[in-house]
């Protein structure tokens, strides 16, 4: 079963990028050929449903688990839909990360654990990115 | 004469400059454009009706008939449909209403559904103003839609007046695009100002005549008056930091309504706007 890691560069010995939707790229590792490919997030700044088409990507890879910092309500609605395994709380490089899966030390999340907007640098456009922090006035209103 | 009143920062006094100068002048329309919690009639009270539900209409995917051939998701640049492995999924939050899917299907597997996002409200019967407001759905993020929709009925025989949404992202540029002027209203605190120069950068770019109030005036700092000199920036009115009017509108009254004195600054306003646009018309001619 293939796994996929959001990270901040390409192969293995990348950082894992906690972000989902709006991370550098996806790392695909497949366990039973020790292939790995790194696929470039060509939708990291899009001004809305980044997370949606981070999730058709990792859907289309045939991804069983995802290794991420967390998922928001639509791409999370994705994952449910297809059974994918989200796991977080992954840290250091890609290949630790998967080692830290195998090991069992990462946890399920089994609802969004994110907001839509999250992981949006300043100047993006639109003033969101409080992990948490809910839509206040000012917030998503960008569209 | 279409005149929207905006602002960087929120809570300056765009509602309060909106119904004062709608209050000031006659034959105006007022329009309140902040859809997202519209706050004129506050001060208005008058009786509303809905004249219209503003709709976006939506694709319908027949997954019988789709092929999963990712035209639709492909050209969708607001990302609301993705095509996973088994069929397409649609998000409806996402979706501007465009259209393209449903054109670029070559299953003919889209049909269009009317996705309600908001109404418009007129004041009952004839009013003083002409009053108009949109109104989102609540949990709707479709602000613009609502806000374009609104200004359909502004009659280019009278003033319109706008009163705008806060800060200077997608639904502020579709309250302010099209109109004659534009009145940035501000105060001269650090945040005022820091806000102030976004909303000129704005204002700019769309290429609208603008002029800036200042409200609470005396209160902070000289800064906004000196950015405005640099700049070149008419100010246009000073609202003092008075006891008197925040009463007021602790009360939900207009002040011109108790300060006589106040409607005549406000028509003052009115003239100074027809004069800096007669001014720039000549200069284009």
């Amino acid at each position: 079963m293939k796994i996929c890691v959001t990270a901040s560069s390409e192969g293995l010995d990348s950082e894992v990028d906690p972000r989902f939707g709006r991370c550098s790229y996806f790392i695909i590792y497949d366990p039973e050929t020790g292939s790995v490919e790194s696929i470039s997030n060509v939708n990291a700044a899009a001004s809305g449903g980044a997370g949606i088409k981070a999730a058709e990507v990792v859907a289309n890879a045939g991804v069983g688990v995802l290794l991420t910092g967390g998922a928001g309500p639509n791409a999370f609605s994705i994952f449910a839909e297809l059974g994918i395994d989200v796991q977080v709380g992954a840290k250091g490089t890609v290949g630790e990360a998967i080692r830290q899966y195998e090991a069992g030390e990462l946890q399920s999340i089994r609802s969004p654990n994110s907001t839509p907007g999250f992981g949006m640098r300043k100047g993006d456009g639109k003033g969101k990115g409080m992990k948490g922090g809910g839509m206040g006035r000012g917030m998503g209103r960008g569209m | 004469m279409k005149i929207v009143i905006a602002s960087g920062k929120g809570g300056t006094g765009k509602t309060t400059v909106s119904l004062n100068l709608a209050l000031a002048l006659s034959d105006v329309q007022l329009f309140d454009c902040d859809v997202e919690e519209p706050n004129c009639n506050l001060f208005l009270g008058f009786d509303l009706e809905k004249v219209e539900d503003v709709v976006c209409p939506v694709p319908v995917i027949n997954q019988e008939k789709c092929s999963i051939c990712r035209q639709c998701s492909d050209f969708c640049r607001y990302n609301a449909l993705a095509a996973l492995p088994g069929r397409i999924l649609f998000f409806p939050s996402l979706c501007h209403g465009c259209g393209g899917c449903t054109v670029l299907c070559p299953e003919n597997a889209i049909r269009e559904v009317q996705r309600p996002l908001g109404v418009i409200e007129k004041a009952k019967g004839e009013s003083y103003p002409e009053f108009y407001r949109g109104l989102l759905n609540i949990g709707e993020t479709m602000t613009s839609a609502v806000i374009k929709r609104l200004k359909k009925y502004i009659d280019d025989r009278k003033i319109a007046i706008l009163d705008a949404p806060p800060g200077t992202a997608c639904p502020v540029i579709a309250s302010v695009e099209g109109m004659s002027y534009c009145v940035l209203v501000t105060e001269s605190t650090p945040f005022g100002l820091h806000d102030l120069r976004l909303a000129v950068d704005v204002v700019r770019t769309i290429k609208i005549p603008f002029g800036v109030i200042i409200n609470r005036y005396g209160l902070g700092d000289s800064r906004v008056e000196e950015y405005c000199n640099a700049e070149g920036i008419p100010v246009l009115l000073k609202i003092p930091n008075d006891r008197k009017i925040a009463e007021l509108y602790s009360q939900g009254i207009p002040f011109v309504r108790e300060m006589p004195e106040w409607r005549e600054k406000f028509l003052g306003v009115s003239e100074a706007i027809k004069l800096q646009l007669a001014v720039k018309e000549e200069l284009t001619i």
